[in-house]
């Protein structure tokens, strides 16, 4: 049967290139199918691991992304005279690109290498960022973890030693409970999907607990509105009612945490608050040694933990033979807990007692009564042998809902607890690990703890991120004072595993802690959405000190579009779009691995580059040969790899270490992995191979990770990890105690100085605590009563989609979500134009009405405002006019107490960016008053060598209409 | 006789517009194609889309439901559309039911669109011309593609398969079982246009528990919880009582 629509296409050369794809950080495989060398259609690869043959709405939308207007395509320079921001500028050629870099960053290199901060908005090729900033010998780089989510991964790394996402995720294959707090649509986007329905069609039960119901949300079976910031108050009040009806995993407790563990609770003594040791001398390596106690049951003496044979008390309180009064650490939590009652949660969630009461239930008895006994064998830690692995069917997922508040770490591991309550890590139905990990807590990786490590024309000695695991690994002069730019592994924010980007213009501009010379931003929206305090960054990156001098010198942006960001650049990089490009997705970095065992995945250009853009990593490669930083010079000075694919195959972590980027097809024939020689035709086997590499670990080895002797052996062997210790759950963390004991002056770790020994003192709880986000203790909450929070849209990903002909008809503005009553108390009907006001701006906008949002939060699409004329969108776009951009009430620092200076509007523990602890109040717009969005800038104007926008567009990818 | 049509299942469309867009992807440069966009870049931009996701709330708060709701051509099997078309250009194919427009035929007077209760067809404005979703006809008996890809383009993309494709007149289907067994039903019957597409509800999963399931025979606390024993110096009945 012929199709009988006409017209027919006429025969055209076809083609399928399978890469993966990048419209957002998910990393789903995808075949390009090509007509006449143009992209006629893209969808998912069926026989990819992640999406398994489907894709989402961006993915689809790649075509308008490669061929769209606000593309750059030839390198810039800013026009002498020109104001930066004004988006005025000239064409140059690469070689001026290079030479100018190669001068100003080489005199930066020998004089003074942290004059150059490098900071990346896309944190999966920090393989090659990382260490082209480590030879460089800057200590200022990260990439943007800090405004995205790091509280996730450092609130669940400090206690599981994993985390969600490309780490970690819920085993909805086997759950047959789900809880989703907070936002997290767009992460992990795909195979969440798809895990979430095949769930739902099982029939489990999906809860979701959000302040607005939308996205997952909304096919959820039960919809339980929180107030934003409050989700710590609510599970330490079901780790209350866990606790007290005895609905916790005893046995998981026991031999997999660190609940039986004795507390020092000698006041007096140095080591208050620690785990006592026996007389074992502890070895200095990166484990947790085993030579703690437990109070044995049995014997009812102390013995050192998981002693054959013995049982330890989890509850009570006891004294060793030298008079030390210890507790074990479960008892402490269940102390903790006791005054977060279902009662008191209620009070300052929003949520009903009995709901609380009823969430702890459903998860306790879901976990013990549903219980999977799946039929394999495994080996724990201990010698102990098992026959099954057991499966407690209740798992979570959370992201930055949880993440982006200042009490998000305590939140984020007040979750891990619960999580470890209900006995459900690392195994069936609950949260699984994905190599590498778990990790050891903290994992191993340590940045240089002083200024000396920072020398010319040397690199970093250590790296520029790390995983402190007490006051010593600061990365601080003597006086305390930070040595990064963003403030970074200082006392004010000590565990920022993933930096302080959103810190790094507002410090560079101020000098404090030091001026800078060179920012290099790539894919960054720093100008708009990807900063808070939108209007004075913008004033700051375009700041001028008494000689007429910028105070930040240079600005180097590389990214694929226009945008708002890179107006304010000296100079501008055009990159590849990821059809253009290779790519490889490292487990170096952030592979894309399974549960069952790690996979990682590369890109291989599919059309060739477009004008004049060349890959940010072969600028990276060029300028390490260029700057004869070591890693990437021969022995004789000259170059050392041609281009990035070169590197991909030939770099190795040492001379002969046979690790690399790719582990997959290792070996002069690609017979290893993980480990191996380079292997010249290693690119061709991911080509042939849906451009992945899947080791599927022994099923034995898919579970009970953190203990599991098979794996951590195999781990070991294969070099993902050095020790095959066992990671016991942290319950208790004493890490956090080493930063609290040295706050109350205690041992003889380095001490902080003294403006900042009391919020570490506070903060740096061994124990999970609520309280009250720091900005809203820092607001009167009658005249700002309502808590703006932004969602993620599904069909676009942060800011980068505005420039894509269809994805922008789904998206084209964005308005103000309010509760009905809310709104209607305050006069404002639907579709009015309101004031939204916080206290540190105030954004006109347009208000809408609904009933699936919580009415003390008001909310909105994330990063679908633009300013006017970027992203090649004409100055009357929607995007512009009638959408808007909540960053602009959102203040990037705040006001420290009297006397004491601003602290960065972040997580005290690890420098999150709390842009969801904004407070607001509303009311109507003037009718006088113009509609449209205010604040509004001066609109850009196309930079030279973009292609002009179309008024119409037809899209046809090759071949022609008959 | 067969009937061509999708089954999309409420129960898991999160909205994520995949269908949307792959949609598009697939069209514009097939023979429905090109699928124009007016103001690509512009203010208010409007394309050509054979298929649209709407969302709207449901309740009031909290008793909320949030909805997405994929809507394209329902290939009804009494299509109003059809008898409408004063060139013939819209018909409905015996052999599989599908509503499909001829271009060449169509005049772009648009009574067809006014016909339909569903709102499902968009004039292309810079062909002139009416177009509406052929459930992919250029794929789905496509030879050259493997088997298991002869669906149309949203069927596949969708990541939650909340799209179902096939003959509603064949009882044994996926989609008549799906339609029988999870009470698929059709947009506005009493139009009695008898839509070929159908729509799955949501369905609640609950869970119940019993009080005595949270009174349990393994409590930990029972090991874990030490009652506080008294001293033995305490005084007790044995000091002052002999019976």
């Amino acid at each position: 049967m012929s199709a009988a629509v006409a017209p027919e296409v006429a025969p055209a050369v076809q083609e399928i290139k399978k890469t993966t794809c990048y419209m957002c950080a998910c990393r789903c495989g995808i075949r390009v199918h090509l007509r006449d060398g143009q992209v006629r259609y893209i969808d998912g690869n069926p026989d990819h691991p992640l999406n398994q043959g489907v894709i989402c709405a961006k993915g689809s939308s790649g075509i308008m992304k490669q061929y769209s207007p606000a593309r750059l395509l030839k390198p810039l320079k800013r026009k002498a005279g020109a104001e930066r921001g004004a988006g005025d500028f000239e064409e140059i050629s690469w070689e001026e690109v290079y030479a100018t870099l190669a001068e100003r960053l080489g005199k930066i290199r020998a004089t003074d290498p942290k004059k150059f901060a490098l900071f990346t908005g896309r944190d999966q090729m920090q393989a090659l960022t990382g260490l082209f900033a480590r030879q460089f010998g800057t200590p200022n780089y990260a990439a943007h973890g800090g405004l995205c989510s790091v509280n996730m991964a450092a609130g669940m790394i400090y206690t599981i030693g994993g985390s969600f996402w490309e780490f970690g995720g819920p085993d909805l294959d086997r759950a047959k409970l789900f809880v989703m707090i907070g936002t997290a649509e767009d992460h992990h986007s795909n195979p969440l999907k798809i895990a979430i329905a095949k769930f739902k069609r099982n029939g489990g039960r999906f809860i979701s607990i959000n302040p607005v119901r939308t996205g997952y949300s909304a096919i959820a079976d039960e919809w339980v509105p929180i107030r934003p910031g409050t989700d710590g108050a609510l599970l330490l009040a079901i780790i209350h009612e866990l606790i007290a009806k005895g609905l916790y995993d005893r046995d998981f407790l026991v031999r997999y945490t660190n609940a039986g563990q004795l507390v020092n609770l000698d006041d007096k003594h140095d080591e208050f608050g620690m785990f006592v040791r026996t007389e074992v001398p502890q070895e200095e390596a990166c484990y947790d040694p085993q030579n703690k106690l437990w109070w044995d049951r049995i014997s009812n003496k102390p013995v050192i933990t998981h002693s054959e044979g013995a049982d330890p008390f989890l509850l009570g309180e006891f004294v060793l033979s030298d008079g030390t009064p210890v507790k074990p650490s479960f008892q402490l939590l269940q102390e903790r807990v006791q005054d977060y009652t279902p009662e008191w949660a209620a009070q300052i969630t929003g949520i009903p007692v009995d709901v609380i009461r009823r969430l702890a239930y459903e998860m306790g008895v879901t976990a013990r009564d549903q219980q999977i006994e799946l039929p394999i064998a495994w080996t724990d830690s201990w010698g102990k042998e098992h026959d099954t692995v057991t499966g407690n069917p209740v798992a979570f997922h959370a992201m930055r809902g949880l993440a982006a508040h200042s009490n998000g770490f305590h939140t984020i591991r007040a979750l891990a607890i619960l999580m470890s309550l209900l006995g459900t890590i690392d195994r069936p139905g609950g949260f699984r690990h994905k190599a590498p990990f778990p990790r050891p807590i903290p994992p191993c990786a340590r940045t240089p703890t002083s200024p000396l490590a920072v020398r010319p024309d040397t690199p970093l000695d250590g790296m520029a991120l790390g995983w402190p695991s007490d006051p010593d690994d600061l990365f601080i002069h003597e006086d305390g004072t930070p040595v990064r730019i963003d403030k970074a592994f200082s006392w004010e924010y000590p565990l920022s595993v993933h930096g302080l980007m959103h810190n790094v213009i507002t410090n560079a501009w101020r000098g404090d802690p030091y001026r800078i010379d060179t920012l290099m931003i790539f894919m960054s929206n720093m100008a708009w959405n990807s900063t808070m305090n939108t209007v004075e960054v913008r004033k700051m990156l375009n700041d001028k000190d008494e000689h007429g001098e910028h105070k930040i010198p240079f600005i180097v942006v590389c990214d694929a579009f226009q945008s708002e960001m890179t107006a304010f650049a000296d100079l501008i990089l055009p990159d590849t779009t990821y059809l253009e490009r290779h790519d490889a997705m490292s487990m170096l970095d952030r592979p894309i691995s399974e549960f069952d065992g790690p996979v990682d995945a590369v890109r291989i250009p599919v059309l060739p580059p477009s004008g004049e853009c060349r890959p940010f990593q072969e600028v990276l490669i060029e300028l390490g040969a260029r700057l004869k930083l070591p890693v990437f010079t021969a022995s004789d000075g000259s170059r050392k790899y041609r281009d990035y694919p070169d590197f991909i195959v030939n770099y190795e972590t040492e001379p002969g270490s046979g690790i690399g980027f790719l582990a997959g097809w290792r070996g002069r024939g690609g017979e290893k992995f993980m480990r191996g020689e380079p292997n010249p035709n290693q690119w061709e086997m991911y080509a042939k191979n849906n451009c992945i590499y899947h080791h599927e670990l022994p099923r034995s080895y898919q579970y009970m990770r953190n203990w599991n002797q098979g794996y951590l052996e195999w781990s070991q062997r294969n070099r993902i990890t050095r020790y095959a210790e066992p990671i016991l759950i942290h319950l208790y963390s004493e890490v956090l105690q080493k930063f609290r004991l040295a706050a109350q002056g205690k041992g003889i770790s380095r001490k902080p100085p003294e403006h900042l020994k009391q919020r570490v003192e506070t903060f740096f709880d061994p124990l999970p605590f609520f309280y009250e986000p720091l900005e809203t203790q820092l607001t009167d909450k009658h005249k700002y009563p309502l808590a703006a929070i932004t969602q993620r849209p599904m069909a676009m990903y942060h800011s980068w989609d505005s420039q894509n002909a269809w994805l922008r008809q789904i998206h084209t503005y964005n308005t103000l979500y309010v509760n009905t009553q809310t709104a209607r108390l305050q006069g404002i009907a639907d579709g009015d134009w309101i004031w939204v006001e916080s206290q540190w701006g105030k954004v006109r906008c347009m208000a809408q009405h609904s009933e699936a949002v919580e009415p003390g939060t008001v909310w909105t699409w994330n990063a679908i405002g633009k300013a006017a004329g970027a992203w090649n969108l004409t100055p009357e776009a929607n995007e512009s006019r009638q959408g808007f951009l909540l960053n602009h009430l959102i203040s990037d620092e705040l006001p420290g107490k009297p006397g004491a200076s601003r602290v960065s509007n972040s997580d005290p523990v690890t420098g999150q960016a709390a842009w969801y602890d904004v407070r607001v109040r509303i009311y109507k717009a003037g009718a006088e008053e113009a509609q449209e969005t205010s604040p509004q800038f001066e609109a850009l104007t196309p930079v030279p060598g973009m292609k002009q926008r179309p008024t119409w567009l037809a899209y046809f990818g090759g071949g022609k209409i008959k | 006789m067969t009937q061509l049509a999708l089954v999309i299942d409420l129960n898991v469309c999160v909205g994520c517009h995949a269908c949307v867009t792959s949609c598009k992807e697939w069209n514009t440069s097939g023979p429905a194609g090109a699928m124009s966009d007016e103001r690509p870049y512009d203010v208010n931009p409007t394309g050509n889309f054979f298929n649209r996701v709407q969302t709207f709330e449901v309740g009031e708060f909290p008793n909320t439901e949030t909805v997405h709701f994929p809507k394209s051509c329902l290939h009804c099997e009494d299509p109003p559309c059809v008898p409408v078309c004063p060139t013939g250009a819209s018909y409905k194919r015996k052999e599989d039911g599908i509503v499909l427009v001829d271009y060449d035929k169509c005049i772009g007077c648009k009574y067809c669109s006014w016909a339909c209760p569903y709102g499902v067809r968009e004039i292309d404005e810079k062909q002139k011309v009416m177009k509406k979703c052929t459930l992919c006809v250029d794929r789905i008996y496509d030879q050259s593609l493997p088997e298991a890809e002869r669906k149309p383009a949203c069927v596949m993309a969708c990541p939650t398969s909340a799209r179902l494709f096939g003959d509603v007149h064949d009882p044994e289907s996926v989609v008549s079982k799906a339609i029988r067994e999870s009470g698929g039903y059709p947009l506005m019957p009493e139009w009695g246009t008898q839509p070929a597409n159908h729509y799955l509800p949501r369905r609640k999963t609950r869970l119940r528990i019993h009080e005595d399931e949270l009174e349990r025979t393994d409590n930990p606390l029972k090991i874990d919880r030490q009652l506080p024993k008294p001293d033995m110096a305490e005084p007790s009945l044995d000091d002052v009582t002999s019976w």
